[in-house]
């Protein structure tokens, strides 16, 4: 693979509250290349959102502690986004790296036209009067499939269904064809056959662009669709970070074994039971001592001197391109996925 | 022949509704359930699946009278149900029971758990043996919530937690139903499974049926022992969930079913989608003829003009049947 377009190095982002400080997102490191799908999966508090905002310069920094770097390496040469000056973000949003959310009405204005809206994001970085933002509004309606688009650029968001609205949305983020393109769970809110058309859509998208793409989701079938690499993350630390294969074949950490485990599947119609993981994630005011997955781990026994309680395992690399947080070796993690079973 | 525990027939909610946005307001009829036939057998779980919209959550609702139908009739445990007044349908709601989706709003926030679930005795009237305290600790521990946290509020509990408050509400008078709309939905997926196994045990320990609504086939196929699929308000096709899950026969089910991810990269490459285009036409202005023309990969003229009916072969309630509304049918 080329030089990746975006390297995040050891991005940390917390918030303090009145409770304390939130970790919300905890050195992380990780890089997409152009025409490179990578799955950020991970439940719902993980810090998947907060570390995109983060790269996308999305947070407000007076509530938001932010470390680390975000690289983006531009033609014109690597511009790091958490410490270049918010002018200088601006402009690379849209243009450089664009993202698009999960509620796609929340981000649409409910009183502008579809097209308006779209000719707006063009016009900030094109030079073009209004009737030239329609004409390129309508080719990107074209683009992302909805039919009649000469029609549709004049209507209102409401007039969208859901799946089409979120067609818009990936049409206003791609108008000024970004080189990085962040999805957050860009299909959660949809039925499954909308969602395959939209993974459809920016697969598509994706070759048509030569974009680098992270694709945030809970999804773990989803995931084995669309993605070259997988980060999971747990109690906003990346716990494994492997190809696609690796992940679903080769699975290295627990967290990542007892997610696998405990989905249902429609390709396995026998009733095995599901294997659930007890307890639930650590508030992330207090994060354990240690491993943060310890109290819901059915391995850390096997871990010797009571290491899971007392120190926090790295993000090591025990085969190539295969990273995981977790004290087993790699003969205790052979041991695990077999005994657990229902990996493949 | 054991008696169906829950049997719809022809059963109808339509709904008078003012749709579009702030500039163009239409009126108009939604047929949200639109003539359905549908029977329970004692300890059956019959899924309820279909996209956004196609009236899932409308047949729950009726079913247990939250909605009155526009017309059919539901029967429940061999009596009509059907025109039950609020006070008649008393002693019955404690035989079915809800278990919603989102396990707050469903939840007083100002009152504890035990207030809660307590509850359900007193508004029934009942007194369980040992007292509503003692049996209060005794179903939160059988729904794995710690006793101790009797005292608690909603606001203290995790989701996958609420859910299980849900649960020991709908299963403190011993119902025999339950209808469960998207009861997973909105938990996380290592918190999913924990729910999913709960309400598995729980049909073995009460002999309970579900009828089971969900969008999500991976859940719905784990779960069910049956499958009921809908389409803008009507059902296309039904029948045990291997049948329907190895080998659907309507256009639509093959569709729905091609399009739920497997969480397998390599079956994953090697599977074809069939990616059905356009949305669902609006319920207020349903296609003629056969409802899902209008996005059918198998689409002929006839479809256009004629409703194709719901055709039984063999018995579906028992598990060996197939029930199905479609001119051209995939090969069984
Ligand atoms: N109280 C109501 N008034 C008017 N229309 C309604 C009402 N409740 C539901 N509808 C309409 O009836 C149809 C069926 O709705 P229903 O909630 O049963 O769908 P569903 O299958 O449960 O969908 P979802 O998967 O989104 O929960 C929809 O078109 C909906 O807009
Ligand atoms: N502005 C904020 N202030 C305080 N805490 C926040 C803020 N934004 C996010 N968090 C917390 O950070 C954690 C990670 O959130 P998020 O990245 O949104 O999770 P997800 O993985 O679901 O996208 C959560 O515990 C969340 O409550
Ligand atoms: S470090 Fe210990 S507790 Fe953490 S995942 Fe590995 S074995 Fe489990
Ligand atoms: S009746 Fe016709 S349109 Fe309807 S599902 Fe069958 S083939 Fe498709
Ligand atoms: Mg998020
Ligand atoms: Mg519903």
């Amino acid at each position: 693979m080329s030089q990746p377009f975006l390297e995040v190095k050891n991005l940390t982002v917390s918030f303090p509250t009145e409770d304390g400080l939130v970790r919300a997102s905890n050195d992380i490191s990780f890089t997409v290349a152009r025409g490179e799908t990578l799955a950020v999966v991970g439940e719902s508090g993980s810090g998947k959102s907060v570390t995109s905002l983060a790269v996308m310069g999305l947070h407000d920094r007076r509530s938001a502690q932010i470390s680390g770097q975000a690289i983006l390496n531009l033609e014109s040469g690597p511009i790091d986004t958490i410490s270049a000056s918010p002018d200088v973000v601006r402009k690379l949003r849209g243009k450089s790296m664009a993202m698009i959310f999960q509620d796609p009405m929340s981000a649409l204005h409910p009183y502008y036209t579809i097209g308006d809206q779209i000719s707006e994001a063009w016009r900030l970085y094109n030079d073009g009067d209004k009737k030239a933002g329609i004409k390129r509004a309508t080719e990107m309606l074209d683009l992302v499939g909805i039919p009649g688009a000469a029609k549709r650029v004049l209507e209102y968001p409401h007039q969208f269904s859901g799946g089409m609205r979120q067609r818009v949305m990936i049409a206003m983020a791609l108008v000024n064809n970004p080189s990085l393109l962040i999805a957050d769970e860009p299909t959660t809110a949809l039925d499954v056959t909308v969602q395959s058309q939209i993974l459809e859509l920016l697969k598509n998208m994706q070759k048509e662009f030569n974009m680098a793409v992270i694709l945030i989701t809970h999804d773990l079938g989803v995931v084995a669709e669309v993605a070259d690499r997988v980060s999971v993350m747990y109690a906003g630390k990346i716990v494994e970070q492997a190809g696609i294969d690796d992940i679903y074949y080769q699975p290295d950490h627990p967290y990542t074994i007892g997610l696998l485990n405990s989905i249902p599947r429609v390709d396995q119609l026998e009733g095995r039971r599901l294997i659930a993981i007890p307890g639930q994630p650590p508030s992330l005011i207090s994060l354990p001592a240690g491993c943060s997955f310890r109290s819901r781990c059915s391995f850390s026994s096997q871990v010797p001197n009571n290491l899971c309680a007392t120190a926090v395992p790295d993000l090591d690399q025990k085969i190539s391109g295969h990273f995981s947080r977790c004290h087993l070796t790699e003969d205790q993690l052979k041991k695990a996925r077999v005994s657990t079973g229902a990996v493949l | 022949m054991t008696e169906p525990i829950l049997k719809l027939e022809g059963l109808k909610k339509y709904f008078e509704s003012t749709s579009g946005g702030i500039f163009n307001k239409k009126k108009g009829i939604v047929k949200a359930v639109d003539g359905i036939d549908l029977e329970i057998m004692p300890g059956q779980t019959v899924g309820l699946v279909g996209e956004s919209g196609c009236g899932k959550t409308t047949v729950g609702r009726t079913v247990l009278k939250l909605y009155e139908p526009t017309e059919g009739t539901i029967t429940f445990n061999g009596q009509d149900i059907t025109h039950l007044s609020a006070h008649e349908m008393k002693p019955i709601r404690a035989q079915m029971q809800m278990i919603f989706q989102d396990p707050y709003a469903s939840l007083n926030p100002r009152h504890t758990v035990g207030t809660l679930i307590g509850a359900t005795f007193e508004i029934q009237g009942i007194t369980p043996e040992g007292g509503i305290k003692q049996e209060v600790e005794r179903l939160m521990e059988r729904v794995g919530l710690n006793p101790e946290h009797v005292n608690r509020y909603p606001h203290e509990f995790s989701g996958g937690q609420r859910q299980r408050i849900g649960v020991a509400r709908a299963i403190a008078l011993k119902p025999k139903l339950i209808v469960a709309d998207e009861p997973v939905s909105a938990l996380d997926v290592s918190i999913q499974a924990q729910v999913v196994n709960l309400l598995d045990d729980l049909q073995e320990e009460f002999d309970l049926s579900y009828l089971f609504v969900a969008h999500d086939l991976s859940v719905v196929q784990h779960i069910s022992d049956r499958v009921v699929v809908m389409y803008l308000g009507k059902i296309m096709e039904d029948a045990n969930k291997h049948d329907l899950f190895r080998a659907p026969r309507h256009p639509y089910t093959k569709a729905l079913l091609s399009a739920v991810p497997v969480p397998d990269p390599k079956k994953s490459r090697a599977r074809e989608k069939i990616i059905l285009q356009g949305d669902l036409p609006s319920p207020m202005n349903p296609p003629a003829g056969c409802v899902f023309n209008t996005r059918c990969w198998k689409v002929q003229e006839q479809c256009r003009v004629e409703v194709p009916p719901l055709l039984q072969i063999g018995n579906v309630q028992m598990g060996n049947g197939h029930r199905l509304a479609c001119h051209f049918p995939e090969p069984a």
